[in-house]
């Protein structure tokens, strides 16, 4: 037993000497752009929406670090979840200008109803054929999203997305290889790539939904229903090499961007969160 | 025509570096500028275009630097090292700050950074980033042949998009037969 784990056990034994496992404090202090700038309310809730979709995923494809089929995907999923917790930090360190709230506060201590994250990127990981899936529509969805955001007139998203676009360009190119791989691959691959998109494809259309919020955004946040042409026609191709089709069935209800989830957030948050609320201002 | 293109890379090179035109300002610049990157010590941070902005005030010393990858852990590493060397000679109260907008670029990469990197063993990006930062993204993925920086050729291979560290890429050299990492266009 290090000493480390007798900080961790003495601190459990008395809940209020959480001060012993902080070994260092870095912070991200980052100015996004030249200047300091703080979000609106609503500027806010919209880099909460995208920041969380982020978050959420990010901590979905850690999971796959030593469990994915071949060492190359341990370090290529890591990579992409940890380009996209950039993307998270930067969204909600903005976010939380608006409220006087860190990216840790935004991250650690909002509970279930709070995260505003898309019911895709809650999905669990299933099987690999799964979680790329999830990274094929997602990763094509960011794209056409981030490209458009360059041109926000909010200088920090637009900051944020011309950042993130390039990155996010290696993520869509990653999750095409592998969907053309499977499908091409074994009959079981195929039978799991078909299994997988089926099973991810109800919850296409809420990324696509236009709620409220966004008609108070004009001009700064981009129309998720606007992008819709420039997904579908992104991934067609891909989907003829692969002799996929585009599921047909339900449409998953969504609700994410108010607060309604899927049952599988509150597991994620529940081990993401843990150790911050087990030490509250501990710090690593 | 001579002049122009001198004109275009003085543009670009100023893009990649912004040195300070003040005096004081540049030399903590030429001191900043000495801090490498942790995880390839060949390259310094100005070197990779990291080095943003260094500015000498009274009673202060303001530093920016830009993230290579939003994500990338070396970032915390290497403005540590920025506020040790310019404290270690002398300054007082300096900040470092990270911003995000113009995004950083491969294409920022000195042509001293590349020969140390091959030298180091690491394949220098080849090419230009073509998703761009700004303005639209271009429609063209020019693939262009990676040259094994240990026997020079250019039969080689892409074994795993991501490699290493978010900025590299894995490669293998089909005539010598030696894997290598390959610093990717961004």
């Amino acid at each position: 037993m290090t000493d480390d784990t007798v900080n961790i056990d003495s601190a459990e034994a008395d809940a209020d000497n959480h001060g012993h496992v902080a070994v260092d404090v870095t912070t991200l202090d980052a100015e996004l752009i030249e200047g300091p700038s703080v979000a609106t309310a609503d500027i806010a809730e919209y880099a909460l929406w995208l920041g969380d979709d982020s978050l959420i995923l990010a901590q979905q494809l850690g999971a796959w670090i030593s469990r994915a089929p071949e060492l190359e995907e341990d370090v290529a999923l890591g990579n992409v979840g940890l380009d996209l917790i950039g993307h998270a930090r930067s969204l909600l360190h903005y976010a939380g200008t608006a409220t006087n709230r860190s990216e840790d506060d935004l991250a650690y201590w909002r509970t279930e109803p709070d995260f505003r994250s898309l019911h895709i990127v809650e999905q669990p990981n299933g099987d690999f054929a799964h979680t790329i899936a999830r990274q094929f529509i997602v990763s094509h969805y960011l794209f056409e999203l981030y490209s458009r955001l360059r041109a926000s007139a909010d200088a920090t998203l637009a900051a944020i997305a011309a950042k993130a676009v390039k990155e996010v360009d290696y993520h869509r190119d990653h999750s095409k290889q592998w969907v053309l791989r499977l499908t091409q691959g074994t009959d079981e691959s195929r039978r799991r790539m078909v299994t997988a998109l089926s099973d991810l494809w109800p919850y296409v259309e809420e990324i696509f939904r236009d709620d409220p919020l966004i008609e108070r955004l004009e001009g700064i946040a981009v129309r998720p229903s606007s992008l819709r042409p420039a997904f579908d026609a992104a991934i067609a191709p891909v989907l003829a090499e692969a002799e996929l089709e585009i599921p047909r069935g339900f449409v998953a209800s969504g609700g994410g961007r108010t607060g309604k989830h899927s049952e599988h957030l509150a597991f994620l948050l529940a081990e993401m969160q843990v150790l911050t609320r087990a030490h509250p201002g501990a710090s690593w | 025509m001579v002049t122009t293109q001198v004109h275009a890379s003085d543009q670009h090179e100023a893009m990649a570096r912004p040195r300070p035109s003040d005096t004081l300002s540049l030399a903590a610049w030429t001191i900043a500028a000495r801090v490498v990157d942790p995880e390839i010590p060949v390259l310094t941070i100005e070197d990779l275009g990291v080095l943003r902005s260094v500015k000498v005030t009274s009673d202060a010393v303001a530093v920016t630097l830009t993230p290579t990858y939003s994500g990338c852990p070396a970032m915390d590493a290497m403005r540590d090292d920025v506020l040790g060397v310019l404290t270690a000679a002398g300054y007082q109260n300096v900040s470092v700050r990270l911003v995000l907008s113009p995004a950083w670029t491969t294409d920022w990469m000195s042509e001293i950074g590349k020969a140390k990197l091959r030298e180091y063993g690491i394949a220098a990006p080849t090419g230009h980033a073509t998703v761009r930062g700004s303005g639209p993204a271009g429609p063209i993925r020019l693939k262009m042949a990676v040259k094994c920086p240990r026997c020079s050729s250019l039969n080689t291979r892409e074994l795993a998009r991501f490699g290493s560290t978010s900025c590299k890429s894995l490669y293998e050299c089909r005539d010598c037969l030696e894997p290598f990492d390959y610093f990717k266009v961004l």
